[in-house]
């Protein structure tokens, strides 16, 4: 009994190293959401499917000047971005904290943002994914042929473009019930996606709705990517960036206040 | 006499805080106008395996929050190890089994486990928790595949992985068949004979009467009473009468030194501190009672006792009573 627990003793406790701690979170909310196919399957498929349907089958065509398999990538890339970070990040916050699983963690000496660490990257990867899917396709059945340079650019716009909507998807956790997040996370994603250009093409898009895309971010990501192929609409790059800064400080205002109305109702 | 003060200083005369493992001073918390603990006061010992036993709403689960740093206290002061119960230093040195409802189902049991130690500066091996949780055919199996008492000894193996100095256990065998329960009082014996301290909450009695050196009853945010077992037992100085006869329960209620009477099926039982005047009266009302058995009141009576408002005001009359005859 005499070695029992040293209670006062001041210990230097050696600390995990916290890189250690967050490529590990990552690796395993990477494992956990590739095996739950309602989530890694649609994340790819979805984008994948509509490019097939609207980029292959319709035939060869151009949108404005641009092939529509060159121009469909950018686009349905967006799109593919924007659902993977949502839904990587929303619904996957919502249930932990809904069902208790988040206080559990809070409880161990996991580093709170290992947690989000986490998300963030395994939410990136899912991007990463979707995208070369997309340009996979294009290159082997829509015959697009763009400079090695480009494919770069465009690949990383969409990914790194995907951040705003981990913020955004975090944000939405904060406030979604376990059950009702899917379909919160949907009424956002799917007027935003069409609005924003992604689907009919935002040149074919009403003049109302194309007033309103401004304060959309995946309009300004989509045209981030389509002014890598060429296809934008013309204003300058430096404008969309800022837009998306925006509304990424927007969103991590939001999850902030989501935070701190957990933190009350708890305790 | 003097080869005994040559030995040094007793151990009894170290100061008392030193055995502290948590402590609270005159916590008080609130949710907004409910006042959930009030001036609490509370230590658990190094060592000890302390059981927290109330009804619902008593203020148990907030306690374990209090002392996980998931909540902080309205008023008062409250620590754990020495210091703050929220900063992950703390945390390396405690682990936490907590009613939880879904944990992350396509993962492994083993994955699990490698997550939850890599959070520890001095885990145990994987291999070695899964066997104290007795989990080491399930390493491979999906957490979502796994029964619901195999599910709860995965949150032990989480909260016993960092082979933590203090653990939390929140109704730790609720779905565990008889044989697993005992299994798993194994491993906490085992956890305690280590030199872990352990805090329990339960509502099984029982298992309260098996593990505990100290309970402490929870009602209404105060604790209203704390004892070794044997202690809380004796506290409502009550026996049992177990029997089949033909008289109505109503009928039995009022007879006197009769405190409660509960049907069984056929059988009737009878608290009472005053079994032989019970017995006599019984007798003579029914000739023909049968099946009798006369026991000490468990923990489970004493419990109820202390929890109930009229008890305790019996409870004081009566200790009122006994010291005036002294």
């Amino acid at each position: 009994m005499a070695t029992s627990s040293t209670v006062m003793a001041p210990l230097s406790l050696r600390r995990p190293n916290l890189i250690t701690i967050c490529a590990k979170e990552a690796k395993y909310e990477f494992l956990k959401n590739l095996r739950y196919p309602m989530y890694s399957v649609s994340t790819v498929v979805f984008p994948l499917m509509f490019y097939v349907l609207f980029g292959l089958v319709m035939g060869k065509q151009m949108i404005g000047h641009v092939p529509t398999t060159v121009y469909l990538i950018p686009s349905y890339g967006t799109f593919g971005v924007m659902g993977a970070s949502l839904f990587g990040t929303a619904a996957g916050l919502a249930s932990d904290r809904g069902l208790g699983w988040l206080q559990v963690k809070r409880a161990s000496p996991m580093p709170a943002f290992a947690y989000f660490v986490a998300k963030i990257v395994m939410s990136l990867i899912f991007c990463t994914i979707v995208v070369l899917a997309l340009l996979a396709m294009g290159y082997a059945f829509g015959g697009v042929h763009l400079p090695a340079m480009i494919t770069a650019k465009l690949a990383l716009t969409l990914v790194a473009g995907s951040l705003p909507f981990c913020a955004m998807g975090l944000a939405m956790g904060y406030f979604a019930t376990p059950n009702a997040a899917p379909a919160f996370i949907n009424l956002f994603y799917l007027p935003m996606s069409f609005c924003s250009g992604l689907w009919l093409p935002f040149m074919f898009l009403p003049h109302f709705i194309q007033r309103i895309a401004v304060v959309l971010p995946s309009y300004h990501l989509s045209q981030l990517a389509l002014d890598v192929v060429g296809a934008g609409q013309g204003h300058p790059a430096s404008e969309h960036w800022q837009a998306l800064a925006g509304f990424t400080l927007i969103c991590m205002g939001i999850a902030w206040a989501g935070h701190q109305r957990d933190q009350k109702a708890n305790g | 006499m003097s080869t005994v003060a040559a030995l040094g200083p007793l151990r009894s005369q170290a100061p008392q805080k030193q055995n502290f493992v948590a402590q609270f001073e005159r916590v008080d918390k609130n949710y907004g106008p409910v006042r959930a603990l009030a001036d609490f006061n509370f230590e658990v010992r190094a060592g000890e395996l302390v059981s927290l036993l109330g009804p619902n709403g008593a203020g148990k689960t907030t306690v374990i929050k209090l002392l996980l740093g998931l909540a902080k206290p309205s008023a008062g002061h409250l620590s754990v190890f020495g210091g703050d119960p929220a900063s992950t230093d703390t945390h390396t040195r405690v682990g936490a089994m907590l009613q939880v409802g879904r944990v992350p189902e396509t993962l492994r049991v083993g994955e699990h486990v490698d997550l939850f130690s890599t959070y520890y500066p001095n885990p145990l091996s994987i291999a070695e928790t899964l066997a104290i949780a007795g989990l080491e055919q399930l390493r491979e199996r999906k957490f979502g595949d796994l029964s619901g008492g195999q599910k709860q000894r995965v949150l032990f193996a989480l909260a016993v992985c960092g082979n933590p100095d203090l653990l939390f256990l929140d109704e730790p065998t609720v779905g565990l068949d008889v044989e697993a329960r005992h299994l798993l009082w194994q491993e906490i014996r085992n956890l305690l004979q280590r030199g872990k301290t352990v805090v329990l909450t339960t509502h099984y009695l029982e298992e309260a009467d098996a593990l505990a050196d100290r309970i402490v009853v929870i009602n209404k945010g105060s604790i209203i009473a704390e004892g070794t077992p044997a202690e809380i037992k004796s506290r409502t100085a009550g026996k049992k009468i177990r029997c089949v006869t033909q008289l109505e329960v109503s009928a039995v209620r009022n007879l006197p030194e009769v405190l409660d009477v509960q049907r069984d099926r056929d059988a009737t039982i009878i608290h009472t501190s005053q079994p032989e005047h019970v017995l006599r009266q019984l007798f003579q009302l029914d000739l023909e009672v049968s099946e009798l058995e006369v026991s000490s009141a468990g923990l489970e009576e004493a419990f109820l006792a202390l929890t109930s408002d009229s008890a305790d005001a019996e409870i004081s009359s009566r200790n009122r009573k006994s010291l005036s005859a002294h």
